[in-house]
Parts: C-alpha cells; structure tokens; sequence
C-alpha cells in the first residue's frame, strides 16, 4: 500500500515540480498560452537579467538584516519566559500576539506610521529635529522598515518555540553544571545551545523559507501604482515579487516558472548551507 | 493558586482567538443561484457611479442580486483581472475593461462573451464609432466589450490656494494662464513664489501630468499600430518626458505617487493645487477631498487643448456562469440613461454620442466644483476625441516606464539615466 504521504506529496509537491520546470522551458504567455518551446533559453535569460539579482540581493539582505537580530532577542526572550514569572501564561500568550495579527494588518498600519508626510515616525524625528524621510526612497531606510515588519511579527512565535525547547532540557545537567561551578554564562554556551540545536536548525530553516518568500510586508509598504515594482528603483523588489511581477503584470508565464524554480534551488542549497552550519555547534557531551 | 491566575488564562486565550477572527474577517463571495435567484459580481475599478443603477436594476429584476467589487488603482485591478481570466474563474460577471487593456483582450478574444451574439451590432449607433470598433476584433466578428465612457481632459485647480498664492481664480482666467504646458510651468513657479509654503506645492507629481501630455500627442504612444514599441522613435514619448521633468526641476512636484494613501491625504491637505483630472478624476476628487472641501476645487481648460485618456468597456467574461444575465446587466448599464445618471454620480464622460446634445448634458454643472460647467468643459471637445492606440503590453510598459520617472523625481536617478532606464525597463516589459 502506498502512504499516504507519498499520494499527497505526489498531487501538492512532485506534479507542482515538475510542471513548473516544464512550463519554464516554454515561451508560456499568461492569456495566450504555450508559445512554443524554449529549452533552456528563459534560464539563459535569467542568469544575464539584473533586475533577477537585484531582487535576490534585496531578499538575502533583508533576510539577514531581520533574521540574526529576531533568532538573537528571540533567544533572550525565551530565556526571560523560562525563568519564574508571574502571571506565565499571559507573557507566554502575549508575545505571540503578533503572530496572530493579519500580516496585511501589519504592513498597512507601519507603513502609514512610516509615512512621508502624515506618518508617525517622521512626526517623532521631527521633534528631534530630523527631517522627514521618504522611507521608500532609500534602499536602508526601506530594508529597515520591512525587516522591522518582519520581526514584530516573527520574534515571539520564534520565542516560544525555543521555550518549549528550553523546557525540554533536563534539569540534572543544569544542577551537575551548578555543582562543576560553571557560572551563568558557561552554562548557556555549553549546555543550553547545545542541547537546542535541533531547534535552532529548524527554527533557521523556516525562517530561510519565510525569508526567501518574502512577500507581503514589501508590497504592502509600497502602495499605490506599481506596488510590485518594490520602489523606483527595485531598492525593494525580492524574488518573489519579482516573480509575480513577471508572471501576472508581465504575464510571462515560462519566464516566471523559470524564477520559481531558480528560487527553488536556491532554498536547498541556502537551507543545507544552513544546517552544515549549525551542525557545527558543538553537540552537549 | 492565585485567583487572579484563574481568570488569567481563560482571558488570555479569549484576547489571542478574538484578534485571530478579526484577522481573518473579510474575504469576496463567489457568484451563486439558488431558487432562480441569480447574483451578478459586477468588478470596477475606481469609481464608475453604478450604486443608484444597480438599485433601479434589482427592483426592475427581483431575481437579480447585483454587487460590485471596486479596486482603487487601476494597475493592480488589471493584473488582477488578467489573472482571474487566465485562471478560468474569480473574475465578475460583469468586468470593466480598460483603454490600456483592451487591446490585449482582444488577442484572447475567446475569453469574454461575443456580445455580437446577443445583438450589441444593433445598439452600434449608441456609442461613437471608434468605441465601439475598439472593443471589436480585427476581422470585426467579435466584439467583446460596450462602451461606459471616455476621458476627456480638462484641469482640476484649488481655488482657495490660488488666491493665496496671488493668482487669478476665476476659471476662464486661469484657463488663459496656460495655453501651453510651459505656460503651466510658468504659472506654477509664480504659484510656487505666492504661496510660501515649502508643503504646497503646485502638482501632484510628474506621472499624472506626464500622461496626460503623452495622451494628447498623437494616435499612438508606446507602440505602434503593428504592436511594435516605438518608445524612442516616437518624439511624443520623450517630450511629454521631458516636460513633465521641468516640473520637478523646478521645484513644483509634491512627489506624491498616484493612488497611494498619501496621495489621497493630499486631496484634503492641500498639499497640490492642481491635478490633470479626465472626466473620471473629477469623482474620484470629490470622494477624497471630502465635503469639507466643497467649492475650494475649480475645473478649466487643460494646456494643450483637450485629449482623451482613460475610458473603458463592459465585457462578460466566458467563465461566467450566469452569461445571459451578465450581459443584459451590461447591456443596461451603458445605455444612454445609464451613462447619464454614471455622469451625475461620477463624472465619467458618457461615450454615447446622442447625449451631447441634450441639455442634461450639455449644461451640466458640477456643484462641488463651484458649479464649474463640466458639460461645457468636457463635452465640447468629446465628439472630435480621437481614439488612441495603446498595445497590449501598454500597462506593464506604462508602470516601467511611470517608475523610471519617479526615480529621477525622488531624486534616486538623474533625468538621463532616467529615461535610459525607462527605455530599458520598457523594451524588457513589452516582451
């Protein structure tokens, strides 16, 4: 008997693949169809487009930029929650509040706090004397808002799982380490992280995911005409605008199947490079 | 255990599943019948004053339920659309078609109802001429669109700012100011010396200007009549270019990026104080700037004398299951009447050419515009309006091309690598 995971990975997974490298073989027009075959040339393409790479910087960079500091205060939260608080349940609850909210909700309300001329931002700066920013404009000031997005949202449901990890971890070696008289710090290096790392693994490749799909918080902070684009100048484009820029406003299907699948392989090999590097972490002996 | 924990948890739990229902409010209903009732989607973008009509329609029709689904800016309505009837299903029943997109329709044709089949050759004559022929394919067997409107242009002014700034307000006076888009300029840096303020400024931003230029020059702009872009060999696409720039060389450019929220805000602001308005525009106005602002926005004559941008078409697409019905729903919609009370409601200029001469039209006078003659204004030029060819990638090309132009206005690109940019950005888009 086949598993079922096998039949639903089959009509979800393998069929999506393999139609998608299909399709990205082909000069595909959206309304008019399959234009004929292709071979590899949309991928010749893709490898000489700028603007293909422009959007992968924007989404490595701002992948960085939101990940490190959100896995780091994450880390430091879920320390915080581990210890004896009053009222546990409510903190533990709260910071996954920003989780739950609608992204779109999210993206919507910074981007009128970022607002040029009305924003709440500007309005801050402006009482120390800065003037106001077009957030969009710049690649900095924009890269900051959306991993800003990115973290409010992400930072406490990270926070918890590594919580739960944190709780898993047997109180013996913290005791034995207390008897050793390893101090606070010695301890979280070599016992805590140690003993998280399959936490940790999983935590960054889902964020590898999340951030390479990056999405929504970037279109959303660029309202009005031509929200795709990413700003005048692509400065906030990612991959996967990119992507339903070419497919929906360029309605270049095989040239957008060629990015997906691109997009695809990059995930791997940044997902695997990933976890080569967390396997690293010395394991707790 | 304390009992303030007891309460705590179940308080917690209900804070956390509320603001989890309301992020997942909202959501479209998908066309239905049942018992003979039949409901009709009815998709728009910006603002195509049906709300009376569809009323009048459901009491005529107690079988009909008609609702609409409106999308503000009109770039990610047609994506949208595109998307919809690519996929065979999601779009309306009914659909609005626009100018940038009905060429592009047109080459899959297959996609929408052939109106022919239900008559629309009869009611011909209720539309000019070249409206209807836009909407109909190349060996004239199919026509997948009728007419709603056409966007005659005219120019939108604050009043108010006008006379602080030191200018003349009354409209044949203003109107006298710029017989030439230079004239504007001009006009717009006495605004600029009048006013004082560094948060007013005289025009929106470059692109509305810009496209209102290039619509007025000539029977093409990105591409020619064979489909082939003709962005630089067209002279017409680089000096509405270069003129629009001026602008913000000048200094006269509150940068505002078109449909965006602070772009609305500006309305009501006054952070500009003119706009380039088609007939359409001057309902979209109103709604945002809102009737505290009533009588402080004035309409005259447009530099350049006329032109037409915007407008669009009715079309069923073939993935509606209720066809018949859809298409009567069109069919009333953009009769004279109908494209008359459309007027009223939000100014889109009818593209039924017996109303010209009827006094509803003819005279009419838009009371939130200082009782500005909109029919005097709009309707004089809109029998001579000449139809202009856009390609099927007109909109992708018309974003690439609006988007090089915000970078140099932001000040992100010089005006050379701009339109280098624009260029580049344009050939890629219309592959």
């Amino acid at each position: 008997m086949v598993s079922p995971f096998f039949l639903l990975f089959a009509v979800f997974g393998f069929f999506p693949l393999v139609y998608t490298a299909w399709v990205s073989t082909h000069d595909w027009s959206l309304l008019a169809g399959d234009q004929g075959f292709v071979g590899l040339g949309n991928y010749r393409e893709l490898m000489a487009d700028g603007d293909f790479w422009n959007a992968m910087l924007n989404t490595v960079a701002m992948f960085v930029i939101a990940t490190v500091p959100q896995l780091v205060l994450a880390m430091v939260l879920a320390q915080l929650l581990n210890s004896r608080l009053r009222g546990a349940t409510l903190w533990r609850m709260g910071i996954l509040l920003p989780n739950v909210t609608s992204v779109a909700a999210v993206g919507i309300i910074f981007t009128m706090m970022l607002s040029r001329d009305f924003g709440l931002f500007n309005w801050l700066l402006g009482h120390v004397g800065v003037d106001p920013i077009a957030w969009q404009d710049h690649r900095w000031s924009s890269w900051l808002a959306i991993s800003t997005m990115v973290d409010w949202r992400w930072t406490g449901y990270n926070a918890l799982i590594l919580l739960a990890a944190l709780q898993s971890v047997p109180t013996e070696i913290y005791e034995a380490a207390r008897i050793d008289g390893a101090k606070a710090w010695r301890t979280f290096w070599s016992i805590t992280v140690p003993m998280l790392r399959p936490t940790l693994i999983f935590v960054s490749v889902v964020a590898t995911i999340g951030g390479t799909q990056l999405f929504t918080e970037p279109l959303l902070f660029n309202p009005g005409a031509n929200s795709i684009g990413g700003g005048t100048t692509g400065q906030f484009q990612t991959a996967a605008m990119y992507l339903i820029q070419q497919a929906f406003t360029g309605q270049r299907f095989g040239y957008a199947a060629t990015v997906a699948w691109v997009l695809f392989l990059f995930i791997a090999v940044f997902s695997a490079v990933n976890v080569l590097l967390l396997r690293r972490i010395r394991s707790a002996e | 255990m304390h009992s303030r924990s007891r309460w705590l948890l179940p308080a917690t739990v209900l804070l956390t599943t509320a603001s989890l229902t309301a992020a997942c409010g909202g959501g479209g209903s998908a066309s239905s019948s049942s018992g003979g009732k039949v409901t009709l989607r009815v998709s728009t973008f910006g603002k195509f004053g049906y709300t009376d009509l569809y009323t009048q329609y459901m009491k005529d029709h107690p079988n009909v339920t008609v609702v609409e689904t409106a999308e503000g800016d009109l770039g990610k309505y047609n994506t949208q659309l595109i998307q919809r009837i690519a996929a065979g299903s999601g779009a309306g029943d009914v659909v609005a078609i626009e100018e940038g997109q009905v060429v592009n329709f047109l080459q899959s044709a297959d996609k929408f109802v052939n109106l022919q089949k239900f008559g629309s050759n009869e009611l011909k004559d209720n539309w000019l001429p070249w409206k209807y022929t836009n909407a109909t394919t190349a060996d004239g067997k199919t026509t997948i669109g009728l007419g709603t409107d056409v966007g005659g242009l005219a120019m939108c002014y604050r009043k108010d700012l006008f006379e602080k700034a030191g200018l003349p307000t009354d409209r044949v006076e203003v109107g006298k100011l710029w017989p030439t888009w230079d004239d504007y300029i001009a006009t717009g840096q006495k605004y600029q010396a009048g006013i004082k303020d560094p948060k007013a400024k005289f025009v929106d931003s470059a692109t509305n200007t810009y496209n209102s230029i290039l619509m007025q020059s000539g029977d093409h702009t990105y591409f020619d009549k064979s489909n082939a872009l003709v962005i630089e060999s067209n002279p017409a696409v680089k000096s509405a270019w270069d003129e629009s720039l001026k602008m913000v060389d000048t200094g006269l450019s509150a940068k505002l990026k078109a449909f965006s929220p602070e772009w609305n805000a500006g309305f009501k602001n006054g952070s500009f104080a003119t706009l380039a308005c088609p007939a359409w525009m001057t309902g979209y106005i109103k709604d945002q700037a809102g009737a505290a602002n009533t009588g402080k926005w004035d309409i005259t004559t447009v530099p350049g004398g006329g032109g037409n941008w915007g407008g669009s078409w009715l079309g069923v697409p073939t993935q509606s299951k209720h066809q018949k019905e859809a298409v009567e729903l069109a069919k009333f919609l953009t009769t004279g009447q109908s494209q008359l009370a459309a007027f009223k409601a939000a100014g889109n200029l009818p593209s039924n050419p017996k109303l010209y001469s009827e006094a509803a039209l003819k005279d009419a006078k838009n009371e939130y515009f200082n009782d500005a003659p909109v029919g005097e204004l709009f309707v004089a030029g809109a029998a001579n309006l000449k139809p202009v060819y856009l390609g099927a990638k007109n909109q992708p090309v018309r974003d690439a091309v609006e988007n090089a132009m915000r970078s140099v206005e932001g000040g992100q690109r010089s005006a050379a690598d701009g339109w280098s940019e624009a260029v580049k950005a344009a050939t890629k888009a219309a592959k």
